[in-house]
């Protein structure tokens, strides 16, 4: 299973990014656990200098930007 | 350039609704029209530069190459420059705060991207570009820079660190982080969906504001007479300027709401220098940038950065009066 994670503090593109991620997921029936990072220390424990982030099982897959489903797939599927 | 869109305007407005040029609703209805379209399009091709920019500097690089270069003050410059070309989204600014000074990089130049960022902006430029023509626009861009880098500068010399919040100062004392910047390998062809996609999607987030705006600034250019606020609000009194600066830092006006206004001030005699103050102070400084930066600043901090940056506002309309 892998855990993913969504840093940001609740701007418009963090709270698209989520349904991004939680679209993609149910798509392929992916084993995830999904998780919304609002507090900002906790997001500055990945060293990142822009939201929204998707996080991976702990490595951070994208920054700044709201991620396409396409890349999503591809990300979890890995 | 925009003589298709006045051509288009006029077919719209004079031909197929039959209203004459010289009545107050043709007059305002075909100003709205030809703005609109104008600063619609200005603002698509300029996000669209500025992703382009961003897609091969992006802020991970500009730390990184402050991080490794000794750039004897031009460092504020440059974060000021940078901030400029960033397109400005509220809630990168603590992320990116923190990164920088985890990143080691020195406060005052964190703060001058952090004036710059959404001062000059992707919206702003467009819009005064639309409504004030390429002088005036290259006046506000330089002196927004300027402004960022002057007062991040002095922010660094007061030694505000001690005022950040303790959990920041704890991150700012480890050892900095180090990391460098990688390309993510991505061809321009393979990029440029996505700049084009993201440019879009500025546009359409700000459509509403332009639409509003231009909306009010048309229908006050046609019914304000000339020569009204020079009437009501004083013409050029040196207290203008500060007046109107701290009647705008509290406002929070999307820059596309608030620009078109302003032109119309402007051409109904308001000194341009006071107007461009006005429109720093509200855009630049904000009651909603003020609760984000609470996160990391204690309110001593917030109130020496608000004033700093008031102060220099007041200065530089001070000084476009006299110039200009």
């Amino acid at each position: 299973m892998k855990t993913i994670k969504i840093l940001g503090t609740g701007c418009p593109k963090c709270k698209q990014t989520e349904t991004v991620v939680r679209k993609a997921v149910a798509d392929l029936g992916a084993d995830a656990d999904i998780q919304k990072v609002e507090d900002i220390q906790d997001i500055m424990q990945y060293n990142i200098l822009s939201t929204p982030a998707v996080v991976i099982d702990e490595v951070v897959q994208i920054k700044g930007r709201v991620p396409k489903a396409a890349e999503l797939e591809a990300l979890l599927k890995a | 350039m925009f003589t298709w869109i006045e051509w288009l305007a006029d077919q719209l407005i004079f031909g197929l609704l039959g209203l004459a040029p010289d009545t107050h609703l043709g007059a305002a209805l075909h100003f709205f029209v030809y703005d609109s379209v104008k600063i619609l399009l200005l603002l698509f091709l300029i996000t669209f530069v500025m992703g382009i920019v961003n897609a091969y500097f992006p802020v991970e690089r500009l730390r990184s190459f402050l991080q490794r270069n000794r750039l004897f003050g031009l460092e504020y410059l440059l974060a000021s420059i940078f901030g400029a070309v960033t397109p400005f989204c509220s809630c990168s600014s603590v992320p990116l705060f923190i990164g920088f000074v985890r990143g080691g990089i020195p406060i005052g130049v964190t703060f001058a991207f952090l004036i710059t960022s959404p001062l000059v902006n992707e919206v702003a430029l467009a819009l005064f570009l639309g409504m004030f023509g390429l002088e005036t626009t290259l006046i506000y861009t330089g002196s927004g820079i300027l402004l960022g880098a002057v007062g991040g500068w002095v922010l660094g010399r007061l030694g505000v660190e001690r005022y950040l919040s303790d959990w920041v100062q704890k991150m700012a004392e480890q050892p900095a982080l180090t990391e460098g910047f990688e390309e993510d390998g991505q061809t321009f062809r393979g990029r440029l969906p996505g700049i084009v996609q993201e440019a879009w999607s500025i546009v359409r987030g700000v459509l509403l504001y332009v639409i509003v705006g231009i909306g009010i600034g048309a229908a006050m250019h046609g019914y304000v007479p000339e020569g009204f606020f020079e009437q009501y609000l004083g013409g050029g009194q040196w207290w203008t300027v500060p007046l109107a600066v701290i009647l705008a830092v509290p406002m929070y006006a999307n820059a596309a709401g608030i620009v078109p206004v302003i032109q119309v001030f402007v051409a109904k005699g308001i000194p341009l220098g006071t107007a461009i103050a006005f429109m720093m102070g509200t855009i630049g400084l904000s009651l909603p940038e003020a609760t984000l930066l609470k996160k990391v600043m204690t309110m001593k901090l917030i109130l020496i950065f608000f004033g700093v940056v008031t102060t220099f506002i007041i200065l530089s309309g001070l000084l476009f009066n006299l110039i200009l």
